[in-house]
């Protein structure tokens, strides 16, 4: 169906009910219980799910089946973020030309850095691609951050084209000669789909469960289930086929007769315009731009989603950025007084014994937890999340003493990274 | 002239950190063909070396001085050191004053230690591994290296400041001959880069007159033959990794009152250093100091008023810039090996 085989419609299917059906499933604690912090199902949180589901999605399509690791896709997400922001200052709060303009410029963006860069590949590759990224940075932060209206001019362009490091805002001179320049109440206009606001949402108490549904989430969620959709196509199509073939053994491909480069660059390009779509929805959620959107700890946090996720696999990117997103709004918000109340039924040496060896990978230090997640992943699970859930599963089969018959097309087994 | 003098003098001191670096990550990738994306957190572990022995030093007990009064009458408290009461009042004074280079002594058994830990505890079972792998477990270990720093050191900087004798600065122009206060060059940058210029001869000359070095250079040219002969190149190679640990530590160490640490230092300096390390030529010693020292005087150039006016943001991607046009004009680097990651 759509094009699929089976065993990816069945996937495509369940990821459609899971991202439908997210604000229950990620809020199943009641409110009023001790592990309501838990709850992910606020609007804010799910969009950035799908938001950097998105983002990863692409990233893996290039890295998953070329191999080349890039260490500056988060320039392409700036890209899309100003772009989505200027056609929301300049044409009206209607996101469609907002995410159209974005891709299309992130596009445009990843057609010039990948010629350059994809000339070499390796560790080269992650170096070039890294310095383009802090140069658009640098850039973006101080040079088109100047003022290019001349003295005196109050126009668009007095904090250039990126608003340095404010980022860049609405104002209530924008023209907007498509839209309102300003609301009836004075206020700028919020981004909407012909008239629907992204930010409204409606609830719906049930018992002492509050369920939250937006209109930014759907929106974001059907964007990333068509992303989605794609990135599946392309990996079953004959170009996907390509692609592994350039991760495989780039060297016998060219002795074949077929020229990789196209295959390279046509694969950074798909992947730099998912990038900058995740850029354009971030603005359409919340419309500010800002240049660290583009350091290269951005780039470095898709990295560390796909991976954990499973690079090369179909669903791990979307698992990964799910899951740093996650630990990232939820561990962070632990603090000592929580733990204290998790290890209270422990007598209150140990009990603060506990809380003192657990604080550090809480709250502000979450990160050291996800550092070290990632560590271990890419020590023992180089398939990321993915492939350990395909050992478990692979665990209970053989204790059924039934032989396995999975597929190995649809879960590739990870090969190297890098094509040496 | 003074101007182009004086830009010269302030990219060295930069120029030396980022040499320094790229020293230590080409030594590690020359020996252990493994590219180290934690090399940037050796570098701060180094730089906390010196904050932790700083704060060693100081640690104090309180005592109340009858003399001193406070304004409101009382008797003042007055911290004294623990070290005054070892060594006596002048010394353990001079002793604190000069804890930035007394850390050198610590951080190189640290350093070391910790280098050769990590070669044996993790590192060692990622050579097979492809170089991606290497370099997203070394990026993991980095943060939590540097998480672990800012757990407990907090997030802000921490200001170490050099002994007293070299802090201000001097006239150099008036040194050779130019009309004085043109080129005023503070004292610790001069330090810091005549110890850069010590370091790496040391490293240089370690590896070519020593046995041990010339064993070393073996194994980098032929790994498997210097095996065959009987030799356990895979020991010198956890040392050198050891050695590279400590040239990375040190120059952290160094750079504390040049810029106050603060537990996210080493990536910044880590992207500049890979960018070195590329357009020095992977795997070549001589171009990693060469380049390193050549884009921190660029760097210091492009920051130059007139250069700015001119072309406006380029002291912010000069560097990237020199490095997109070597990889693509000159794809072994300036004086990179044949063969060595070439594809």
């Amino acid at each position: 169906m759509l094009g699929l085989n089976k065993k990816d419609f069945t996937l495509l299917l369940i990821v459609v009910i899971l991202t439908m059906l997210a604000p229950f499933i990620l809020n199943p604690f009641p409110e009023s219980s001790d592990l309501a912090q838990f709850n992910a199902g606020y609007p804010d949180l799910m969009q950035r799910f799908v938001i950097f589901g998105i983002f990863a999605i692409g990233f893996n399509i290039l890295f998953g089946l070329t191999g080349y690791l890039s260490f500056g896709h988060a320039a392409f997400l700036g890209v899309g973020s100003y772009a989505a922001m200027w056609v929301f200052k300049l044409l009206g709060m209607n996101v469609l030309p907002a995410l159209a303009i974005s891709v299309l410029m992130s596009g445009v963006f990843a057609v010039l850095i990948g010629y350059i860069s994809l000339r070499r590949s390796g560790i080269y590759f992650s170096i070039l691609t890294l310095a383009f990224a802090m140069m658009s940075y640098a850039l973006a932060y101080s040079v088109l951050a100047t003022d290019m209206d001349g003295p005196g001019q109050q126009g668009l362009l007095q904090k250039g084209l990126t608003g340095g490091e404010t980022g860049l805002q609405l104002t209530l001179q924008d023209p907007r000669i498509l839209g309102t320049q300003t609301t009836e109440t004075g206020n700028t206009p919020v981004p909407s789909l012909f008239g629907l606001e992204m930010r409204s949402s409606a609830e719906w108490a049930v018992g002492d469960w509050l369920f939250t549904f937006s209109v930014g989430y759907y929106f974001c969620a059907v964007i990333m289930l068509i992303a989605f959709y794609l990135s599946i196509r392309i990996f079953r199509s004959p170009f996907g086929m390509m692609l592994r073939a350039v991760k495989s053994n780039q060297q016998r491909m060219s002795y074949t007769g077929l020229n990789p480069k196209p295959y390279t660059l046509a694969a950074f390009v798909i992947s730099g315009m998912y990038a900058g779509l995740a850029g354009g929805l971030m603005v359409a959620m919340d419309p500010l731009a800002g240049p660290e959107r583009m350091f290269w700890t951005a780039s470095g946090e898709v990295v560390l989603m796909t991976i954990l996720g499973g690079a090369g696999t179909l669903i791990g990117p979307v698992l990964g950025a799910g899951v740093i997103k996650y630990m990232e709004n939820i561990i962070s918000k632990i603090n000592s007084t929580i733990l204290h109340e998790w290890f209270a039924f422990m007598p209150d040496g140990i009990e603060d014994a506990m809380v003192t060896m657990v604080y550090p990978f809480i709250g502000k230090g979450w990160h050291l937890t996800l550092g070290i997640m990632f560590m271990l992943v890419v020590i023992f699970l180089p398939g990321g999340l993915v492939e350990g859930g395909q050992r478990i599963a692979r665990l209970f089969r053989r204790r059924k003493d039934k032989p396995s018959g999975g597929d190995p097309e649809h879960h590739p087994k990870p090969a190297p990274h890098v094509a040496e | 002239m003074e101007a182009i003098i004086l830009q010269v003098l302030n990219g060295l001191d930069k120029g030396s950190a980022y040499a320094l670096i790229a020293l230590g990550l080409t030594l590690i990738f020359g020996t252990l063909g493994v590219v180290n994306f934690a090399h940037g957190a050796l570098f701060m572990l180094g730089a906390f070396c010196a904050v932790t022995l700083s704060r060693i030093l100081t640690l104090s007990r309180e005592v109340i001085d009858e003399t001193q009064k406070d304004f409101l009458g009382n008797p003042l408290k007055v911290e004294i050191p623990y070290v005054h009461d070892i060594f006596g009042e002048t010394l353990g004074a001079t002793i604190i004053d000069w804890s930035v280079p007394l850390a050198i002594i610590i951080a190189i058994p640290i350093m070391i230690a910790f280098g050769v830990a990590m070669e044996r505890g993790l590192i060692k079972y990622f050579y097979k591994r492809p170089h991606a792998d290497q370099i997203l477990v070394t990026f993991g270990l980095a943060i939590v290296l540097q998480e672990i720093i800012k757990y407990f050191y907090g997030a802000n900087p921490i200001p170490t400041p050099a002994p007293e004798a070299f802090i201000g600065s001097f006239d150099f122009g008036a040194l050779i001959g130019m009309d004085p206060n043109v080129i005023i060059y503070p004292y610790w940058r001069l330090v810091y880069f005549a110890f850069a210029m010590i370091i790496i001869t040391a490293v240089f000359a370690f590896l070519q007159f020593t046995t041990f070095g010339m064993v070393v250079r073996a194994g980098m040219a032929d790994r498997e033959t210097v095996g065959l002969l009987g030799i356990n190149i895979d020991r010198r190679f956890t040392i050198m990794f050891g050695i590279a640990a400590a040239v990375a530590g040190l120059a952290g160490v160094m750079y504390t009152p040049i810029v106050a640490p603060n537990y996210h230092m080493g990536m910044d300096f880590l992207v500049l250093s890979f960018v070195v390390v590329v357009v020095g030529g992977m795997g070549s010693l001589p171009g990693a100091v060469l380049a390193g020292f050549l884009l921190g005087i660029l760097e210091s150039f492009a920051s130059m008023g007139a250069v700015i006016d001119l072309i406006p943001g380029i002291n912010q991607v000069i560097i990237y810039l020199v490095a997109i046009v070597i990889l693509l004009i000159r794809p072994r680097g300036l004086m990179g090996r044949k063969g060595v990651m070439e594809e």
